[in-house]
């Protein structure tokens, strides 16, 4: 057989290669449209029930619940009954003062344990640090649908039924684990000579601590604290199995307990806790989204 | 100012395994560059972080101006410290950088304000002050780093290798800042290399390390032309030091390539003569390197561009050092024999 001769492609003409140009660039205006359209058409798909939400909170009952209406419009003028409904006939207000009391309370105790806990897997455990640090982590992975059971015995032992103080216990369960794990890939980042530099300069390890590693660490302290503090705001096992009495409930189990009655849903009410609540978070989490990804790649990535 | 002292100072890691550094004893001199010198893994790292309280030691005693320091922390040491990563707070400006010893310190405000300018006048830095670290090049970096540890009058410096982040070209103009800014602040510095040409071109002293060991100390022209031992001949030099064995005495005989010459065809005295078998010749500009072996040991020959080469490779020529520049080594230690006559 003979062996195949290499020939050199003949060399493109001016009019091919303007031609491969602007079907280059068509391809590329054809590229970002389809990514513009794509990225509309996910964020209608994720804005409708928010817009759902907020159109519904203003409605009249005999606009929401008559068929022949068109449901995107306010067919009859919009009230703010519902939302008065919400503070005059529940206890939204205090469901919401727990609920803030909680999440407070739950973020400092998570910083508190998470930070100490995750400097000293990262750097004084030694090679068990890691090991230790996955095994944490995979607490964080048991259901509270199952761990609601026995945490139960713990807080009648700790004589906290039906009373808010029981999630402050019982949230860092499952925040802890998780943010320090995400803490340890942060630590893990910082160079040991950042910190030996500052003991050089004049600092105890803890002052050293404080002025380097924390600082450097900010976008992950971010993310711990909004994630322990979302996570709080929507939690709902552990809320409905532990608080019974409406004077100790959160938002999450407090609307839907006091705003569905037997098979009487309180749409109107109910979608404005759920706006109230919501919009001041997705404000936090916009506030803070840029570090807050970096927060959580960063632990993919190195933790 | 002062001197820093080690006594039989010994670090081992884990307990057990062989020591990083076995029981050293060295003392610098008030404001001296005392470089410590060795290959990957000699412990002079090891050495140097223990000097700065951020490794303890397993035994012996560190003594900085007299006073022994060995169970202070870093902080109590007065000394400042330049990492191989200049270690730069990413999160500061270069001023709070230069400014955070200061702060350590509890120095009022308008003080602070006066060393940072002087230390950052002294190293060329004052238009960098409001950038942050990660705006800076290497160079500036360095230098960044020493104005932090300038800037609140340390006892010591200790540098640890620098410069090695440093492009070739910048590192020479880096090794000529240093040893200046080093003689300005006339500072006890120990600055930690593996790098030999920064050790003979800045050090006032060397100490040459191996195995946890210190092989040889003393000035640059002393570790080069009168080494203590095989180790410290052939890590010191480049090319090292040629060895060939003397079958009479059962020694090592070491000489440098640049000694190692064609013979005069009179056959002067005063010259140790070898047959020399060439392989292969390596111009390098300035100066070309004949490869090539004495009997079974390999051996180097250096001839500044300026000299003819008498000899092609592939043929065995008579070559010869003079006698005053042949050191003899004990072939079993590796020590240094003293002087004698060789025929």
């Amino acid at each position: 057989m003979a062996a195949p001769v290499y020939q050199a492609p003949p060399m493109p003409t001016d009019a091919e290669i303007a031609r491969d140009v602007r079907r280059e660039k068509r391809g590329r205006i054809g590229g970002r449209g389809a990514l513009y359209l794509a990225a509309t058409a996910f964020a209608l798909f994720a804005a409708l029930p928010f817009a759902w939400m907020l159109l519904t909170v203003f409605k009249q009952n005999s606009d929401l619940y008559d068929p022949n209406l068109n449901p995107f419009l306010y067919n009859d003028p919009p009230t703010l009954q519902n939302i008065g409904y919400l503070f005059a006939q529940t206890e939204y207000a205090t469901f919401i003062r727990n609920t803030l009391l909680v999440a407070v309370l739950v973020v400092v105790i998570t910083l508190l344990a998470a930070v100490p806990a995750a400097y000293s897997l990262t750097r004084l455990a030694g090679r068990w640090g890691e090991s230790l640090g996955i095994a944490i982590f995979l607490v964080y992975l048991v259901p509270p649908t199952l761990l609601f059971i026995p945490l139960s015995r713990v807080v009648a032992d700790l004589g906290l039924r039906n009373s808010v103080w029981s999630l402050v216990v019982v949230y860092p369960s499952f925040t802890i684990p998780f943010c320090t794990w995400l803490l340890m890939g942060f630590f893990k980042s910082i160079p040991w000579d950042i910190e030996e530099q500052a003991m050089i300069d004049g600092y105890s390890r803890i002052g050293a601590i404080w002025r380097t590693v924390l600082p450097i660490s900010i976008p992950g302290l971010l993310t711990v604290v909004v994630f322990s503090f979302a996570l709080t705001m929507h939690e709902f096992v552990y809320a409905l199995a532990f608080v019974t009495s409406s004077a100790q409930k959160t938002v999450s189990i407090g609307v839907t307990t006091e705003l569905i009655r037997g098979d009487v849903y309180f749409w109107q009410s109910l979608m404005a806790a759920a706006a109230l609540v919501a919009i001041p978070i997705a404000l936090l989490y916009n506030a803070f989204l840029d570090r807050f990804i970096a927060g959580f790649t960063m632990g993919a990535v190195k933790g | 100012m002062a001197v820093v002292e080690v006594r039989g100072l010994t670090k081992r890691f884990d307990g057990t395994g062989a020591a990083a550094v076995d029981g050293i004893d060295i003392a610098s001199r008030d404001g001296e560059f005392l470089v410590l010198l060795g290959p990957s893994g000699c412990g002079k790292t090891t050495l140097l972080r223990m000097i700065g309280g951020l490794e303890p030691p397993t035994a012996g005693d560190i003594l900085i101006g007299g006073r022994v320091v060995t169970d202070l922390p870093p902080r109590a040491r007065q000394i400042a410290m330049v990492f191989q990563s200049y270690a730069l707070y990413p999160h500061m400006s270069v001023k709070d950088n230069i400014a955070f010893p200061l702060k350590a310190a509890n120095m009022p405000k308008a003080a602070q304000q006066e060393r940072i300018a002087w230390a950052a006048g002294i190293l060329g830095i004052d238009h960098l002050l409001g950038r942050k670290p990660r705006q800076l090049s290497g160079g500036q970096r360095q230098r960044v780093a020493l104005a932090r540890a300038l800037v609140r009058e340390p006892n010591v410096f200790l540098l640890d290798e620098p410069l090695s982040n440093l492009d070739a070209q910048r590192r020479a103009s880096a090794r000529d800042e240093l040893q200046q800014f080093q003689r300005r602040v006339a500072t006890t510095t120990i600055y930690v290399t593996h790098d030999q040409v920064e050790a003979m071109g800045m050090g006032d002293r060397i100490a040459v390390m191996e195995q946890g060991h210190i092989r040889q100390l003393g000035p640059p022209q002393e570790i080069y032309d009168e080494p203590a031992d095989t180790f410290v001949a052939t890590f010191v030099g480049s090319p090292p030091m040629n060895l060939v064995p003397d079958p009479a005495a059962g020694d090592l005989l070491g000489f440098r390539p640049e000694h190692f010459q064609p013979a005069a065809a009179d056959g002067v005295n005063g010259a140790a003569r070898f047959p020399f078998h060439v392989h292969r010749m390596e111009y390098l500009g300035a100066e070309r390197l004949l490869y090539g072996e004495v009997g079974e040991a390999k051996v180097i020959a250096r001839f500044p561009v300026t000299v003819p080469i008498p000899v092609e490779p592939g043929a065995t020529a008579e070559f010869a050092v003079p006698l005053r520049h042949l050191k003899r080594f004990d072939a079993k230690t590796g020590l240094r024999r003293p002087a004698r006559s060789v025929s």
